[in-house]
């Protein structure tokens, strides 16, 4: 066993491990924060991805140990003081989700593409983007629309203020 | 119509669990003490089993048990079973082989269930399980149907010769021949509807549960339909008497079908939990849904259509070949035969039609229900083969189509079903419209100044949803009547609960459902909650498939408020002292007519449960109604898909330049879930025609066993769609819906492929269209002359 130490949704929280255990399974199992998901064995499908110290990452491609001392943020971190996160409004208004399976994933790779576009963002440039998260529910058409908004939302706000 | 009646749009109410990450899967349970499972699969299609040693899997750490087919045998645990009897041609009923949940003496695909390693912890039984000493003795495989019906292909079941389930047939055989005898023009088809994996983003998942005190067993599990588990895992595999197991199915990820069937994993868990005594869990790896989840489609067919001189369809004759994998699944046999072969008419007026389907044994995953389940197929043969005959007459598609339309209703079709109600011509113009058909020459010389080619292809779909008249469907077979139940509970606040035997695994039922409460008794959305998904909550439901929650599941909820709504007029006529037929209840409020007396739906409810203001013995207190509703017909939900597509010769890359789906889906609660649907289903049937394909090496290897090598479409595939409504009312159900959750998973293959022939002008290609198989076609002339 292995001691590991990281932030989790600004939490410090630390467990001894073994060391094959992936950073998806540490917080599913360990942390008992079950919104992030396991989808697939190949690391295709990114209903697992977090946020490790700001940048999306598939956490059932990353050892626990090798987010020691990191901040780790999951879907149950991003809505603030009761808030939900622009990214989450826009998901719902725009019904980008049906069985809600893929759903932390794709809302945690989203957050990180707008951050990554404060030009703002287009249809081809979020599909190229989406090409790490795969829904079986919405043919991906409100996915992109919720994307779209919730891009356009938080660019007005910054422009705003 | 109100804000959160029917025909509105409120946002979901199941959404904020899921977008905060408290959704609560199977995976997301834990129970105290709980171990894991993993299953030893065969790595062989077809070998029989020596000695299975575990000795070496027992000493490892954590290891609690070994189990395996023999104990289950033991135990007195039966096999898994298909619940529809299909007979031959020659009046015999099918041959089934058996279908022990864990293997017994033989295996028959690969990733059949050997044996179940159960520990402490999951990596200690994925560890443990590599341990598992298993003696095959590999045997010939089969994995095509048509190969696994020669002479000497090797047997799946040894006492089934040529591998042969059922050869069965539907139609009128004399008057098809005699169409074809008389036709000015026949035109016929060899198709292919290549395998696919159906691929729920929740891989399949169990927790079985024992209570030793009371003798409960309870199983935790990713279903479209609980009770059927229930009733199935009770009644026929004989795990525990059905009133000592409850089976749960909490959030579900996805089902598209996978999830209707029983199948070993979950049968396995619950009896293992009694048998050591603490939780057994276990979670399918990905890999392992490719393996054992069953398949989709998988058909090889021979059509032939008829003419007349105008132009007109006289006759349909189909041949269908169908493997159904290594055991009959829940519902293998019923989806090539009753599924599929009934909607082969489409949207024509075609007098005569016949067609005999043999299903077939190979050593491949079973193939069951996959969204659509027969009617992709069947909607594939007709759509390819009516383009066809438009090709060779030298017409316009549309045109021919229009021309052959079915325009009178009710409409007795040769293969069984009477369809009620359509306006075929109606979507067909709507879709033509909004795709801009007339602008399509200017856009194709345009892409071909480019060097590219383009194509545009149709398809009228029909399909038949609101599974079923029970009476209907047990004159063919079906073990089970395919009724729903539901039961309304008013609260005396008057909050309203719904328990439904309909199963939501992201249709959006939390939200629809309570549409429908709201605009029937007044009561605000978030006042009304959607039970289901639990044995021990809904008493009876035969679940989420065919597109049935809104045209049967409803349909029930709806028959039992209309008992809630006589019975509150009942309390109400006592407490403002009228007679009960002159009370009219509207948006939540009680009148009697010609005064201003009322009441509203809360003060009606609290009286029901207080009791003092009307006589008790006349009218029993309380507010509670549950109704079972069976269908009168299927329902019959149509429209026009049409698909414009680009090819680039130099790469064979297709690219959907427009898709429009014009559909009928008859009365719509929510137009957004709708949508959804409707995108969802696009994408899979566009993921059918260009990207996927399951397929298995000779020896039964399945060569598409991970993400890596089955092409799920994502959105650098897909368009954004446009889509059109055009209603008719469905007369055969109170609520006139007629369902939407498969419309684009049948319509958008044959529009995809009739697009892609267009481009290419060549007469047939095989699904998937990839881009090496496409710049091949693209290009056969200049390779032809290398």
């Amino acid at each position: 066993m292995t001691a590991v130490s990281m932030t989790v949704n600004g939490k410090s929280v630390s467990a001894d491990v073994e060391p094959r255990t992936l950073l998806v399974e540490y917080l599913r199992e360990n942390q008992r924060l079950t919104g992030t998901h396991v989808g697939c064995d190949t690391s295709q499908c990114g209903a697992c991805v977090v946020h490790v110290d700001g940048v999306a990452v598939k956490s059932c491609t990353v050892l626990a140990v090798q987010a020691e001392g990191a901040s780790v943020v999951t879907i149950e971190g991003l809505a603030k003081d009761g808030k939900l996160h622009p990214v989450q409004e826009a998901f719902r208004e725009h019904h980008g989700l049906q069985c809600g399976f893929c759903t932390p994933g794709m809302i945690m790779t989203a957050v990180d593409m707008i951050r990554r576009h404060p030009e703002g963002l287009d249809e081809a440039t979020i599909r190229a983007e989406l090409e790490g998260n795969i829904c079986r529910c919405t043919g991906y058409h409100n996915i992109v629309r919720a994307i779209e908004a919730a891009s356009a939302a938080m660019g007005a706000k910054e422009a705003a203020a | 119509m109100t804000a959160t009646g029917i025909g509105a749009s409120p946002r979901r109410k199941e959404d904020f669990r899921f977008i905060t990450g408290k959704g609560n899967y199977t995976d997301d349970i834990n129970r105290a003490g709980q171990t894991f499972a993993c299953f030893v699969r065969s790595p062989h299609a077809h070998a029989t089993i020596g000695r299975i040693d575990a000795a070496a899997a027992l000493a490892m750490p954590g290891v609690v048990a070994v189990l395996t087919g023999q104990d289950m045998a033991d135990d007195g645990i039966g096999g898994l079973i298909c619940g529809w009897m299909v007979h031959s041609k020659d009046g015999s009923p099918m041959k089934a082989g058996p279908h022990p949940a864990l293997a017994q003496g033989k295996v028959r695909y690969c990733g059949d269930c050997v044996a179940v390693v159960i520990a402490e912890s999951y990596a200690q039984a994925k560890d443990a399980a590599e341990a598992v000493a298993v003696d095959y003795h590999p045997l010939a495989a089969v994995v095509d149907a048509k190969a696994a019906l020669g002479p000497d292909a090797p047997l799946v079941h040894d006492e089934i010769a040529h591998n042969m389930v059922f050869d069965w047939e539907l139609g009128n055989y004399k008057e098809t021949v005699d169409a074809f005898t008389a036709a000015a023009k026949v035109v016929s088809l060899d198709i292919v509807n290549n395998r696919l994996i159906p691929n729920a983003m929740e891989p399949r998942a169990a927790i079985g549960d024992y209570d030793s005190g009371t003798g409960i067993h309870t199983l935790y599990t990713t279903s479209q339909n609980p009770h059927v588990a229930r009733l199935v895992l009770s009644a026929f595999i004989g795990i525990a008497p059905e009133h000592k197991l409850r089976v749960i199915a909490p959030d579900v990820g996805g089902g598209f079908g996978s999830k209707i069937f029983i199948y070993a994993e979950e049968t396995v868990c619950v009896w293992a939990a009694r048998r050591v005594g603490r939780p057994v869990k276990w979670t399918g790896e990905r890999s392992e849904s490719f393996l054992s989840d069953a398949h989709g489609r998988d058909h090889h067919t021979h059509a032939a259509l008829a003419l007349d001189a105008g132009g007109r369809i006289t006759g349909l004759r189909v041949k269908t070949i169908a493997n159904l994998g290594a055991y009959l699944s829940t519902f293998a046999s019923s989806v090539p035969t009753y599924l599929y072969a009934t909607l082969l008419s489409g949207q024509y007026d075609i007098p005569a039609i016949y067609a005999e389907v043999q299903g077939v044994y190979t050593h491949t995953a079973p193939v069951d229900a996959y969204r659509g389940a027969g009617r992709p197929e069947a909607t594939f043969v007709v759509e390819r083969i009516v383009e066809e005959a438009a090709r060779q007459l030298g017409e316009d598609p549309a045109e021919f189509r229009r021309r052959n339309f079915i325009r009178s209703f009710p409409h007795q079709t040769p293969v069984i079903m009477a369809y009620d109600i359509g306006d075929y011509e109606a979507s067909l113009d709507k879709a033509m419209q909004l795709i801009d058909y007339d602008g399509f020459p200017g856009r194709r010389r345009a892409s071909e100044a480019a060097g590219k080619r383009r194509g545009i292809g149709l398809s009228t779909y029909i399909e038949a949803c609101g599974i079923a008249p029970s009476a209907a469907v047990g004159s063919l077979g079906a073990g089970v009547g395919l009724w729903e139940s539901a039961e309304v509970r008013v609260n005396p606040t008057g909050s309203v609960e719904v328990l439904t035997g309909s199963h939501s695994h992201g249709q959006g039922h939390e939200t629809t459902f309570a549409q429908l409460v709201s605009e029937r008794l007044g009561v605000p959305l978030e006042n009304v909650e959607i039970v289901h998904g639990d044995t021990d909550k809904v008493q009876f439901g035969m679940g989420t498939y065919g597109s049935r929650s809104g045209a049967v599941g409803m349909s029930a909820i709806a028959k039992a408020l209309d008992k809630v709504e006589a019975k509150a007029k009942k309390i109400a006529a006592h407490l403002m002292e009228a007679a009960p037929g002159d009370i009219e209840f509207k948006d939540g409020r009680f009148t009697v007519a010609g005064t201003d007396k009322s009441l509203t739906f809360p003060e009606v409810s609290l009286a029901a449960y207080v009791g003092h203001k009307f006589p008790t013995s006349e009218i029993e207190p309380g507010l509670k109604e549950s109704a079972f509703y069976d269908p009168l017909n299927f329902t019959f939900p149509a429209g026009c898909h049409i698909c414009e597509v680009e090819i680039d010769p130099d790469t064979g890359v297709v690219r959907i330049e427009r898709f429009v789906a014009v559909d009928d889906f008859g009365v719509i609660i929510n137009p957004m879930i709708v949508e959804g649907q409707v995108h969802g289903g696009i994408a899979q049937g566009i993921g059918q025609a260009l990207l996927e394909h399951g397929i298995y090496s000779e020896d039964g290897q399945l060569l598409t066993g991970s993400f890596m090598d089955y092409t799920m479409p994502r959105a650098g595939d897909l368009p954004s769609f446009q889509l059109g409504l055009t209603t008719t009312r469905c007369p055969s159900n109170p609520l006139g819906m007629k369902g939407c959750g498969e419309a684009g998973a049948i319509a958008a293959p044959p529009a995809v492929i009739n697009a892609i022939t267009d481009a290419l002008q060549i007469r047939d290609f095989a699904m998937p269209a990839t881009p090496e198989r496409v710049w091949r076609a693209a290009n056969a002339v200049a390779l032809a002359a290398e």
